[in-house]
């Protein structure tokens, strides 16, 4: 099968710190692929480098099979490449619906959307509960509220619905559980195994080895700025992975 | 899967629901603190009601006229109008320290352009209210683009504009009679009309307009949400994929244009066209913005409330006047004002629980 997402060959030096180093990496169509790693080995990099938020020295991306190159994050949401970043990027003042949306309103028809282009707000409130709904976040009460008066796990649920609600082919979630709660992680993970039950690939950047262990198809180990080796989750157990990416063990022979 | 992850499994099973917030305490004044995080501008509304009705007590039918309140909507109506200016740049959590100089230079080529030159004076209001956009474009670009801190780039550029209008127009003050007889098209905004004992100005009528338009558009279209966003949280708003530096430019450019319009009703105001006029329009406006509950730390507020500030400190003023005080109570009261309208803002800015 080909991969959806790929990337060969990928370098990015930030002065004398290489923080790529020729490196390698396949995302599966529908697969959850976590990619761990320790710190500062790479994965942001290699994560940024795939999702625009960095441009690749040297190496190519591939999408669905035909080279891109994103020069911003928009370009590569444009393309079908959504992020959902560990800060959310959501403004706590603003309503659930207006985050959802921003960057992508939607104009009334007619006049009214043309030349007073007027936001059409039953639209964008629907769709937004709709999706809430479909990922089974309608514990929200109310989609207007403003983000700040959402717990931690709504938030993230928001930001996830907001990632999957536009058609997009591939979605990225860095440190998703990193600032919840045991009860708020595990609906988060429910999440992410509903949003893959729609056939949606997922990249899943986390330290949080259970969690990895638990939804992830395929594990890409991070290693001093390259791919040290991909495994499953059912042929190895954490204390593996962990010793792959720290260097305690040499790495399988084939991924 | 290694068992050593199934400390998790026994909460997975106890609840399917989202960890949710206990319902809301419906403690009457927890609902009015929700109405006003809601509705920022319900405040200075509150006050303005209260202010209207004291002095209406207090003063009578002296106060309580068509004519003296609609004398407040006319002394208001410059800082009115440069106030609405004002918040947008607010909003987005910056400051224009240059609104009175831009207002004052766009007022001065107004009318230069027309007497010095002898240009028609349609196109020399034309000319006056595309100057104060390139100012104000050039405040944005020094913002987004060179990201120097607002009240820095308008302190700069409060200084350069107002030194920049005494070299060009000389200190000369262009009279009201010569404006009257060659351009009287300058002093349109002061044309008054009455209805039943209300005296309005075009000037009035403008502001009232803007007001209108700007609470409209701030609030019913995509660049008035990225205005809210990039005050809120710039980063996250330029992930959110907001085109942050032209929403800045954008505010800043539009602010300058809406400072020209508040020279050309200036001209309306006083009549003549003069370089010294104006000059206390910055802090009047920023006062005005903060008692209308709009927040410094942008993102919050609504133009409504600035209209609401803007009128406070004129029903303050004109009332305190009527009333035979000194006028130093007025600024003695604005001052608590003020203070007591950020205390507030800081309230609110607490999450309704």
């Amino acid at each position: 099968m080909e991969p959806i997402l790929k990337g060969r060959g990928l370098v990015k030096r930030y002065g004398r710190v290489t923080a790529l180093d020729s490196c390698d990496f396949d995302l599966m169509p529908g697969e959850i692929l976590a990619v761990i790693g320790d710190n500062g080995a790479g994965k942001s990099s290699l994560i940024k480098a795939v999702s625009g938020a960095v441009i690749p020295d040297e190496g190519t991306v591939t999408l669905e099979g035909k080279e891109v190159r994103f020069a911003s994050p928009i370009e590569a949401r444009e393309a079908g490449i959504e992020t959902v970043y560990q800060t959310l990027a959501m403004s706590p003042a603003l309503s659930i619906a207006d985050n959802m949306f921003m960057g992508r309103e939607i104009r009334k028809p007619g006049w009214r959307g043309k030349w007073l282009r007027q936001l059409d707000r039953a639209a964008m409130e629907k769709m937004a509960r709709d999706k809430l709904t479909e990922l089974g976040l309608m514990t929200i009460q109310n989609i207007n509220q403003a983000v700040e008066t959402l717990s931690g796990g709504q938030r993230q649920g928001v930001a996830v619905a907001r990632a999957a609600a536009f058609g997009s082919k591939v979605i990225i979630l860095d440190e998703p559980t990193a600032a919840l709660g045991v009860k708020e992680s595990r609906k988060v993970l429910e999440l992410i195994q509903d949003v893959k039950s729609r056939g949606i690939p997922i990249i899943l950047i986390s330290h949080n080895m259970p969690h990895v262990f638990e939804v992830a198809d395929r594990i890409h180990v991070h290693r001093l700025g390259k791919r040290l080796c991909v495994i499953d989750p059912k042929d190895y157990t954490m204390s593996d992975a962990v010793a792959f990416m720290t260097g305690a063990k040499d790495a399988p022979e084939a991924a | 899967m290694p068992s050593s992850d199934n400390y998790e499994s026994v909460v997975g099973k106890a609840s399917a629901e989202i960890a949710s917030f206990a319902g809301r305490d419906k403690r009457l004044i927890d609902r009015f603190h929700h109405a006003l995080h809601t509705t920022p501008a319900l405040v200075p509304l509150i006050v303005l009601v209260t202010a209207i009705i004291i002095f209406g007590l207090a003063l009578g039918t002296r106060f309580f006229s068509p004519f003296a309140l609609t004398l407040i909507l006319q002394q208001v109506q410059i800082v009115g109008i440069v106030a609405a200016a004002q918040s947008l740049v607010i909003l987005t959590k910056g400051i224009d320290l240059s609104v009175g100089a831009i207002a004052v230079i766009s007022s001065v080529v107004m009318g230069q352009f027309a007497f010095r030159y002898g240009l028609p004076p349609g196109f020399a209001v034309v000319c006056g209210l595309a100057l104060g956009t390139a100012i104000g474009a050039l405040n944005g670009w020094l913002v987004a683009q060179m990201k120097l801190p607002p009240f820095i780039v308008t302190l700069g550029m409060w200084q350069i504009v107002l030194a920049a209008n005494f070299l060009y127009s000389q200190n000369e003050t262009i009279r009201s009679q010569e404006i009257a007889e060659q351009a009287p098209l300058l002093q349109i905004m002061g044309a008054k009309f009455e209805v039943g004992g209300a005296v309005f100005t075009l000037g009035v009528v403008f502001m009232v307009l803007l007001v209108m338009v700007l609470a409209f558009v701030l609030k019913h279209t995509a660049w008035g949400r990225h205005v809210y966003a990039v005050g809120d949280d710039p980063e996250a708003a330029e992930l959110a994929g907001v085109d942050v530096k032209r929403t800045l430019i954008s505010v800043y450019a539009l602010a300058g244009l809406i400072c020209a319009f508040a020279g050309w009703a200036l001209i309306g105001r006083i009549g003549s066209v003069s370089p010294t006029s104006g000059q206390l329009l910055n802090i009047e406006s920023i006062t005005a913005v903060v008692i209308g509950g709009i927040s410094l730390f942008g993102g919050r507020g609504s133009i409504l409330g600035t209209f609401f500030g803007a009128l406070i400190v004129g029903v303050f003023t004109l009332g305190l006047r009527l009333a035979g005080a000194d006028a130093q109570w007025t600024f003695l009261l604005i001052g608590v004002l003020i203070i007591a309208a950020v205390a507030v803002d800081q309230w609110i800015r607490k999450v309704a629980a």
